[in-house]
């Protein structure tokens, strides 16, 4: 008797032909894995994406309105004049406070969740991480409007406590301030942080998740102190996943078109000028353009990151 | 024996380098160190030993200060650490799994501790790369730990520890990762540093052959407890309990009541497996030795010696012999002889 006849195997039956043949010829296996997501994000995702950046190198006939389908690097031009430098200039900046304060809101929630919670407290933690990415985006935003109104739940909550006089100082920050929350760059940047949140949270919970205790002891054992330990071992292991979250964060706040629209003063945003470009205004050479500089922005924020070591954990 | 074997090593001068005055770390219900008192002298080689769960790692994790004590006091040469925690103790580990920071080179992980400590650049890799050395890993300062093998992770670890001079260097089970032929070296290795350094080494382990080998002393750990601190001469030979005798290993483990109808004493035995010569058939006359009869189940090649497992009246039996003269198979039937004196008495406990 054989061993899978002792063991009662079944013998193989069309399945199991079939699994042998992909085994034996791996390229074919790996050809039948890849095609369709290589179908996907090749020719539809990054197809479409290179007909969009070459409608960059084109420019509108000013009189006709007309696209003109010869490469030149006029459009490029006009993204540097100051009306057009301003809405990058601005974004970026919005972009770049939602990442930092993301950063700082995001890391003790996924360093508690990743080195304290454990069982309960753990799923506890990836459902309210997670619940906000349940509703829909523009009901978050809306009601995001009432509370920051001027007669919203937060203006009522700091009459309530008292502190009215400190919300009306930050309103009466130029720039940043505004007749109300709702309609300031600081009502802007506490939308954008709090849907972007769970982006940020759990890349930056996944690398501390991977930071083994015991190099945590072993800093302590070679003398450090806790906070010495956090800068030279915690952070430095965190950074791959916090420079994921701030991509997420950064790039998704240089995109968007609809939180400006509905919370904010009225000066524009990328993202809108995008929509307004190839939609009332028809110039798909500029918006095209303009869709230029989140990319751009991204490459270089990503060479500096690995230039300062963000990846050498990984 | 009078003297208690868990008492204060004898050979201590000044205070000892590590002591336990009734330490006991519980968590919730599970009492994993249940009691212990330890004395280990300064520049000696101490051995941890026991199974998993046994409290030996929780008392390594005591002295470093990874865990405080629910009950009693540790002192480091004579210093209570009550409440110290591990950053501001002078003792350094070698962790089981190595522990290196994978974003640091070798140079750096090596000088980490000095770098914690202010030591200017210059002067702290100069004593990263003499580490280094004593390690026998010069050259390999630029590499990063996951371009290493175990092998030389253990390395860097263990010169991590040395660098910063610890008056007490905690090994936990440092080898264990390690395949075989390594693991021999690394031992003789250890050794050698110990014998240069003149250093306190605390080493954990399960592997009572690598404990015998190497350390000075040995306590032999069980449920929190330690049952038995000696020589391993002592740990080998004299075996104070059961457990001791089980755990060690090799050891034939004999009940009390066989053991009375030889001795006279009801209590078990230990009989080392080198005391029993076996005599092919027949009847074996033994004036003042113990002759058993017993069946060979099993002949086991062991280089120079054969370990042979029999079935006696009362249960299985081992016997080491010497390989010639030894034409032993399968079934057969012997006498088993020892001396009344191959009887070692233990404690039932």
């Amino acid at each position: 008797m054989t061993l899978a006849a002792e063991l009662g195997v079944p013998r193989g039956g069309t399945l199991r032909r079939i699994s042998d043949f992909l085994l034996a010829r791996r390229g074919f296996y790996l050809l039948l894995l890849l095609v369709p997501p290589l179908l996907w994000l090749g020719v539809v995702y990054l197809g479409s994406l290179f007909a969009l950046l070459a409608e960059s190198l084109f420019s509108i006939d000013d009189f006709s309105g007309v696209v003109v389908r010869e490469p030149t690097l006029a459009t490029f031009r006009q993204l540097l004049q100051p009306a057009n430098l301003d809405v990058i200039i601005r974004t970026v900046t919005i972009a770049a406070t939602v990442t930092v304060l993301a950063v700082v809101v995001a890391f003790p929630i996924a360093y508690y969740a990743a080195r304290y919670a454990r069982g309960r407290t753990k799923a506890a933690f990836y459902l309210l991480v997670m619940m906000p990415l349940w509703s829909s985006y523009l009901v978050k935003v809306y009601a995001w409007k009432l509370l920051l109104a001027k007669e919203g739940a937060i203006g009522w909550t700091f009459d309530a406590i008292g502190l009215r006089p400190l919300l009306d100082a930050l309103l009466a920050v130029p720039v940043i301030g505004g007749p109300s929350l709702s309609t300031s760059y600081v009502g802007m940047v506490l939308v954008f942080l709090y849907l972007w949140l769970p982006f940020m949270v759990l890349p930056i919970q996944a690398a501390l998740e991977r930071v083994p205790g015991n190099l945590i002891e072993a800093s302590g054992d070679l003398g450090a102190s806790p906070g010495q330990t956090f800068r030279q071992v915690i952070l430095p292991l965190a950074l791959p996943g916090i420079v994921a979250g701030a991509i997420f964060t950064f790039s998704l706040t240089l995109g968007d078109y609809i939180v400006p629209e509905i919370v904010g003063p009225s000066s524009l945003i990328l993202g809108q000028v995008v929509y307004i470009q190839q939609g009332t205004a028809g110039n798909i050479p500029l918006a095209a353009a303009f869709s230029v500089v989140p990319i751009v922005v991204m490459g270089l924020l990503l060479t500096l990151a690995k230039r300062m070591g963000a990846f050498d954990a990984l | 024996m009078t003297r208690r074997d868990t008492g204060p090593a004898p050979e201590a001068p000044g205070p000892a380098a590590v002591s336990f005055r009734g330490v006991a770390r519980h968590f919730g219900d599970v009492r994993a160190v249940d009691g212990v008192d330890l004395d280990i002298a300064p520049g000696e080689f101490f051995a941890m030993l026991g199974p998993s769960g046994s409290g030996k790692t929780t008392c390594l994790r005591l002295i470093a200060g990874f865990e405080q004590p629910t009950a009693g006091t540790i002192r480091i040469f004579g210093e209570a650490v009550d409440g110290v925690p591990a950053y501001r103790r002078p003792v350094n580990t070698v962790f089981q799994d190595y522990a290196l920071f994978p974003h640091m080179n070798v140079l750096d992980n090596v000088c980490y501790g000095l770098r914690i400590r202010g030591v200017p650049r210059r002067q702290r890799e100069l004593q990263g790369r003499a580490a280094l050395a004593l390690v026998k890993l010069a050259g390999m300062e630029s590499r990063k730990p996951g371009q290493l093998s175990g092998g030389q992770r253990q390395r860097v670890a263990l010169a991590r520890a040395l660098v910063v001079q610890p008056k007490v260097l905690l090994l936990d089970e440092p080898l264990g990762a390690l395949d075989l032929k390594l693991r021999e070296e690394m031992q003789g290795e250890l050794k050698s540093l110990h014998r240069r350094l003149r250093l306190t080494f605390v080493f954990v382990t399960h592997d009572q052959g690598e404990a015998l080998s190497m350390a000075d002393r040995v306590a032999v750990f069980n449920e929190g407890r330690i049952v038995q601190v000696g020589s391993p001469e002592e740990i080998y030979e004299r075996p104070r309990t059961r457990f001791v005798a089980d755990f060690v290993g090799g050891s034939n483990v004999v009940g009390a009541d066989i053991v009375k109808s030889w001795t006279g004493t009801a209590k078990d035995a230990s009989i080392r497996p080198e005391k029993i010569a076996l005599v092919a058939g027949g009847t074996a006359a033994s004036s003042d030795g113990i002759v058993v009869p017993a069946t060979v189940t099993e002949v086991l090649y062991h280089g120079a010696m054969r370990r042979v497992e029999l079935r006696a009246p009362f249960g299985p039996l081992v016997a080491s012999v010497p390989a010639a003269g030894a034409n032993l198979a399968e079934g057969a039937s012997v006498q088993a002889v020892f001396p009344r004196a191959a009887i070692h008495l233990m404690e039932s406990a």
